[in-house]
């Protein structure tokens, strides 16, 4: 994957975390997600949840060492910590696991066995994620999650992940259904945007973050 | 503008045509008090279609069929729509988001006018009086509420509203409103005069993440001959307010 974008990221002396680049252009991903969109949300919403982290980390002295391990200690922190904490950690991963359409693959093998497990196909997933995604009532995500070896799908509020939380699990797979994820091409259509969403999964790099980190339960990398 | 308006009105009749507003349960889908342009330059005009035309429209249609369907509901039946968010939690969370959301909006729609209207209103003697009392001036309650609305996080609505005759600035999330006893973790009930939609639905389309701009720009189209009329015959008096 090529590494395109016009973001400068020069990183202060003392920040926590360092926003990512997008993984591709901001058009990429069309036609499912604009290049408008994109362009928001990596570059102002994504960059403020980074921002106003770092600031806060500041005063506050975390245990961990990186987004990911911070996580866990997210809600002790305060509502800054836990509000841009889960809103950079969250939008790090979902830019990865997005990819152009057609060049997203498959799940693995491995994934796929433990996904017939619970929903009986792919498509049986796919229908319980939607209808999860729609679900959500105000800002929040849906997840696939890793918990106790066996997958689950659950929603959380705002910004929040199931990291947050011990013991309730590894995210592996994210939907950002906060309006600002969809409202300038979907309006209030979000059914047709978790649709049009799945067309750009990057199945790769979920079943990367399954075998390599879920399962071996640690959390995704941000 | 006026070609806009023009495309607009056809734009409605064919949505109505096919949707329709909700007039068939017991909530009806209020129609604006104006037409889908007349709060611009402050809120464009697709916001304003699509969200009283999709938003509202679903919250409506929803509590209705709570209405109608829940065999747990008898105690909403036939009452009215302010006074059934003080127990609605009661009645478990689809029933709270979606009275809480038809609510709020009706009430929305009333408090807003004209950037040309607004800028000849100000609050009645007795609101300013109460706003003084509470906040210090006028521009103080003004710095108040915009901090709250700017600092809520995620989907909510920021407020402006009364108990026991007295102001207070308060904030809640999603649909919640200071009319619901036990959300927010306040047993407490307040009564709004003044609200702001934060959800991004209400502001997305023409400020995008710049809600700071969208609340500048509604205090040039806040309806105060309505708020005042709220507070003197409604808020202080211990109603809540009907939509």
């Amino acid at each position: 994957m090529s590494f395109l974008s016009s973001v400068p990221c020069a990183m202060a002396d003392g920040d926590f975390y360092k926003l990512p680049d997008l993984p591709y252009d901001y058009g990429a991903l069309e036609p499912s997600i604009d290049a408008t969109t994109m362009q928001l949300h990596h570059d102002k919403h994504h960059a403020t949840y980074v921002k106003k982290l770092n600031d806060a980390l500041k005063e506050k002295k975390p245990r961990a060492t990186n987004l990911a391990d911070l996580q866990a200690e997210a809600m002790k922190l305060g509502s800054t910590v836990r509000n841009n904490g889960g809103g950079a950690y969250n939008h790090a991963l979902f830019w990865r696991m997005m990819a152009p359409v057609g060049k997203g693959g498959e799940p693995s093998e491995a994934l796929q066995k433990a996904i017939n497990a619970v929903w009986g196909s792919k498509e049986g997933f796919q229908e319980a994620f939607s209808k999860a995604a729609t679900a959500v009532f105000g800002s929040g995500w849906a997840w696939l999650i890793v918990k106790k070896g066996g997958l689950e799908i659950t929603t959380t509020p705002n910004q929040d992940n199931n990291l947050m939380i011990s013991g309730s699990g590894i995210p592996i797979l994210g939907i950002d259904v906060w309006e600002h994820a969809y409202y300038l091409k979907y309006n209030n259509r979000r059914p047709d945007y978790v649709k049009e969403w799945w067309k750009v999964v990057n199945w790769s790099e979920v079943n990367n973050n399954y075998e390599n980190y879920a399962l071996k339960g640690i959390p995704v990398p941000a | 503008m006026k070609m806009a308006r023009a495309l607009v009105g056809v734009l409605v009749m064919a949505v109505a045509a096919v949707a329709g507003p909700e007039t068939n349960g017991q909530y009806e889908q209020k129609h604006l008090p104006y037409d889908f342009d007349f709060l611009e330059p402050a809120i464009d005009t697709k916001t304003m279609f699509v969200h009283w035309s999709t938003h509202y429209a679903g919250y409506v249609r929803n509590i209705n069929l709570v209405v109608a369907e829940d065999e747990n509901a008898s105690a909403i039946v036939d009452k009215p729509l302010e006074i059934i968010q003080r127990d609605i939690t009661t009645l478990g969370p689809f029933a709270r988001n979606n009275a809480g959301g038809a609510y709020n909006h009706g009430f929305f729609w009333t408090i807003l006018t004209s950037v040309s209207s607004s800028s000849q209103m100000k609050p009645s003697p007795a609101l300013q009086a109460a706003i003084d009392k509470a906040f210090g001036s006028f521009d103080a309650m003004k710095e108040s509420f915009s901090t709250a609305a700017k600092s809520v996080f995620g989907s909510g609505w920021a407020w402006l509203a009364v108990k026991d005759g007295e102001l207070f600035v308060v904030s809640t999330a999603n649909q919640n409103n200071p009319l619901m006893k036990g959300v927010n973790g306040r047993q407490e009930v307040l009564i709004p005069i003044l609200g702001l939609d934060v959800w991004e639905h209400a502001y997305y389309l023409k400020y995008q993440n710049r809600r700071a701009e969208y609340i500048d720009a509604f205090w040039g189209i806040v309806n105060w001959d309505k708020v005042s009329q709220y507070f003197e015959e409604f808020a202080s008096k211990g109603k809540p307010v009907p939509v």
